[in-house]
Parts: C-alpha cells; structure tokens; sequence
C-alpha cells in the first residue's frame, strides 16, 4: 500500500533527522526538544505496523513522563548555556573512543538480534499469529505477560521499586531545625488556644511563654 | 484518484468535527464569565449580542488585529511554536471521542490511551511557552505547572484503570456500552469525585490555577504572549477543558446513552446527551471557579500525592477484589 509506505518514509525521515540533531544541536534544551520528537515518531512507527498499544504506551511513558523529567532537569542545571559541540575541542574529543566503543557495542547486538531472529524463525511465530487473529494487541500482551512470563514481569518490576527507593535514599535529607505546617493542626486550632486574656498589673508588665 | 477521494472525504468529515468544536469554545467561554458573573452577583458579559453571546466573537476580533510581540531574548522558534503545540494538541484528542455509536472520527482500540497520551504531551505547550520566553515569571509558572500537570496525570491514569477493570476494553465506544445498565457513577462515584479534581488541577482551573496565579507571577507562562498568539493558548486551554469534561461524561456519565431508556428521553439523540453531559460538567467546572479560592503550592501537591494517590490505588485493589469474588470480570 503505498500511503502506507509514504508515511513510514515520513516519519522514519523525522526519526533519523531529529535522533542526528539531539546530539548536533548546540543548545541542550533544543536536543532534549528532538529527543522528543525522535520519541513521538518513533510510536508513530510503532502504530504503523499496527503494535497500537506499544506506540500509545511509548507516548505516555517516554514523552509524557520521562522526557518532561529530562527538560526539567535540563534547564534547572542551566546546562543550555555550555559548549556543546560535536566533536568538541574544549575536551580535546577524549570521549570520542569510549563513544566508539559503546556504539559498536550495540551495532553488534542489533546484529545479534537480528541474526537470531533469522536463525531461529520459531521466535517470531507469535508475532505472526497476532496479526492474522482479531484479538486487539492490548489483549494479546496482556495474555502473554501476565501468563508466560508473569516472573521476568514481577522482576523489572520489583528492579524498578529498587531504583525507586534508591534515589529516594541518596537525595533524601534529614535536616534539623526545620518547621513544618500540619494543615490538620492549623485548622483544629481554635481562638482558646491562639488568644490569652491577662490581666497585667501596673509597672509589673507580663511574662509570655513562647 | 482514489485517495484523493480518501483524502477529501476524511477532510470533510474533520472540518465537520471541527469546526463545532471551535465554536463551542468560544460559546463556553462566554459561559464561564456569564456563570462567574451572577455567582458574584455581576451581570457579565450583556453588551454584544443578544444575552452578550458573541461576546468571544468581539474578543477574537481583537486578539486577531492585535500586534504579536516577540521578546528580542526569546528563543523565537520555540516561542512561536508553544501555542500551536498547545491548540493543536488540544484539537486532536477531539478525534476518539465519540457521539454516538457510530458516529465517531477515529474508533480506535486504544482510544483511552490516545487521550491519556495527548493530554499528557500538553504539558509541552507550556514548558515551551515559558521556557522560550526567557523571562522569570514565564519560568516560574511553567515550572509549577509542568509538575502539577504530571502529578495529577498519575491519579487520572489509575481512576482509569478503575473503569477499565470494569469494561474489559480500551476503546472508548465499549466503554460507554459497558454503562447501558448502569452509569459508573454509581459505583464508582469516590472516584468520580476524585476525577473531577483532578481534571480540574490537569486543566490548570481555579482553585489550582497556580501556574498563572496572577498575585505571585502576572500570568504565568502567558506572560509575554500577545495577539493571536495568547488567544491560541487560551482556545487550547479551553478546548482541553472541554475534552476533559467529554472524557468525563464518557468514563463516568454513560456518554451518549440517555439517563432512561423510557419514551421522552429516546427522543432526543445521541449526540445531543453526550453534549448535555458535557455542559453539565462544565457548568460544574465554572462554578468551582467561582466559590472556591486558589490552593497554596505545597497543599495541591500533598493533596496529589499523598490523598488521590493512596485512595485511588486502594479502590483498585477494591474493584478488582469485588469483580473477582462475585465472578464480574468482564470476558473477552
């Protein structure tokens, strides 16, 4: 169907360009900006090949969560006003082999990936299968996940919990000293206990407990 | 030819989606002042028109001939796109909703989802908005309301899956015929509440206006906006607010379906219950504009995280608990 391809052009163009641009733009918030709509092409992909679920999941997670973190982050640290620039001089481009390293580290996985899809074509039966039956995706992940592989699904979870409670761990401070507003106790709190009638002599003045 | 045809068609029918749409913004806004109005014992808006309704007409007319001020230390692109961003994303979640059972742009699977997604990319219009215009105040309110838009995301995200667990279905037609014997409402009428409020917070609408609290920050990220360009922010927010009040109508008021299936109510058609429903949020809505005053920052978020939250998941596990024991899941 050649709309169909006409629009898989379209957005994989965008995804290329903008993924480029996040690490080409000089400004940090403008990368963080392509890293979005890399993210947002990305699931129109995903909604191409008809994995609907995955795509709407992918804009909820990544663009709606995730990305707005990273923004945050990104313009509170006030990065946008530093050099960034490919290949940078400032640093005397020490960190282009490590970046070498790495992306050939994942050239070779997706090889490997896509070479045992190949080798092994049993893998992707299920793939298949979900496209010819009329059971939406939705539910077709959900039988699969909670069913299968209920135990790797409870693993990320729990790893997620630990990330979680790591963080909340290494930023959490107890600092002393600090006054805190209990809105139950503000409210509960009547005219008998804020006001004192006393009666003060002449030349004595009055002592006030603080 | 033949997509030509396709594309014509598809074009018509969203022009007929639309274009309604647009004009029922303009109408609700002249409603909200209106409603405002006699809740302070004002008239409101009563000049242009009959009963002052082409009030928003007036006031569009203006923004249009207005001059578009663009701060020299903006970032300009980013500047111009932020209400764009805004409109547009508010005008495409439009796309699932449906009006009656077979009148809808884009019936979907995942259409709860879509709406989730869209509304959650919202917050980029004003992250945009305010950090383009490289002023403090835009900062400050785009900042508070980014974080208040994404808290209240996450309440939303579990009331939803309340109904869901109810329905057994993502699309949003499924969801309404799930109602024919009984509105969730009814049921789930804490978590109707709880949606309320937080539609409310999401759409950034007194009493947690706090992004654009115009005593502490002017006007927030709307700040240095000007003409046309402050005009879209404003439409988009009031086409999402409208979207949240379909998507409660939707969830929680049976949509399109009549309150009783009985003689005088099956006269009227679909559509047109849907957008009673809708009206009779909003009306909901502008009255909590008026009689409730502005949250303090650090309440809106202790009542986000540490009150929605809990409560909300709790009734998950509640429903899901019911529906398991008395064998009411629904089947696929």
């Amino acid at each position: 169907m050649p709309a169909h391809a006409f629009f898989f052009y379209i957005f994989s163009l965008i995804a290329i360009v903008s993924a480029i641009m996040v690490t080409a733009s000089k400004n940090t918030v403008h990368s963080v900006f392509f890293l979005i709509l890399d993210f947002i092409s990305i699931s129109c992909l995903f909604i191409l090949i008809g994995a609907e679920f995955l795509g709407m999941i992918m804009l909820i997670v990544y663009v709606g969560a995730v990305a707005v973190l990273f923004l945050f982050v990104v313009m509170m640290l006030n990065v946008a006003q530093q050099k960034n620039q490919w290949f940078g001089a400032a640093s005397g481009g020490k960190h282009i082999p490590v970046g070498m390293i790495v992306s050939l580290i994942i050239f070779f996985e997706l090889l490997i990936v896509i070479g045992g899809l190949k080798l092994k074509p049993d893998l992707s039966n299920d793939f298949i299968n979900l496209s010819t039956t009329n059971i939406t995706n939705t539910h077709s992940i959900g039988n699969v996940l909670y069913t299968d592989y209920i135990h790797l699904f409870q693993l990320s979870g729990m790893i997620l919990l630990v990330a979680m409670i790591g963080a909340i761990v290494l930023t959490f401070r107890q600092r002393s000293g600090l006054k805190r507003q209990s809105y139950i106790r503000q409210i509960s709190r009547e005219k008998n206990d804020g006001v004192e009638l006393v009666n003060v002599k002449n030349k004595e003045g009055v002592k006030i407990d603080v | 030819m033949e997509y030509l045809n396709i594309l014509f068609s598809e074009t018509y029918k969203i022009l007929f989606l639309l274009l309604p749409v647009l004009v029922s913004v303009a109408m609700i806004v002249w409603l909200d002042r209106r409603i405002w109005a006699f809740v302070q014992k004002r008239k409101g808006p009563n000049v242009v028109g009959p009963f002052g309704l082409l009030q928003s007409l007036a006031d569009a007319l203006k923004y249009i001939f207005k001059e578009i001020i663009i701060p020299a230390s903006s970032n300009k692109i980013i500047f111009i796109l932020a209400p764009i961003v805004t409109m547009t994303l508010a005008l495409v979640a439009w796309a699932v909703i449906p009006f009656s059972e077979d009148f809808v742009l884009a019936d979907i699977n995942v259409g709860i989802l879509y709406i989730f997604a869209i509304s959650s990319l919202g917050v980029y219009g004003i992250i945009m908005g305010g950090w383009a215009s490289n002023s403090k105040y835009p900062f400050l309110g785009s900042i508070r309301s980014a974080a208040q838009m994404v808290s209240y995301e996450v309440s939303i995200g579990v009331i939803i899956i309340n109904v869901l667990l109810c329905v057994g279905s993502l699309n949003l037609g499924d969801i309404v015929l799930a109602q024919e014997k009984i509105w969730f409402v009814v049921p789930l009428f804490p978590m109707f509440v709880i949606f309320f409020i937080s539609a409310l917070a999401e759409t950034n609408r007194p009493p947690f206006d706090l992004p654009e609290a115009e005593a502490e920050l002017v006007s927030g990220y709307q700040t240095e906006y000007s003409g046309m360009m402050y005009a879209m922010f404003w439409l988009g927010e009031y086409a999402n607010i409208l979207l949240m009040c379909a998507l409660g109508s939707i969830l929680f008021l049976g949509g399109w379906l009549s309150p009783l299936d009985i003689f005088p109510f099956t006269m009227v058609p679909d559509p047109l219950w849907l957008v009673i429903k809708i009206l009779f949020l909003f009306v909901l809505f502008a009255l909590v504009k008026a009689i409730v005053p502005r949250y303090r920052y650090d309440q809106l978020m202790r009542l986000g995280w540490k009150v929605f939250l809990p409560i909300s998941l709790i009734w998950v596990v509640l429903t899901s608990g019911y529906l398991l024991y008395f064998d009411l899941l629904p089947k696929s």
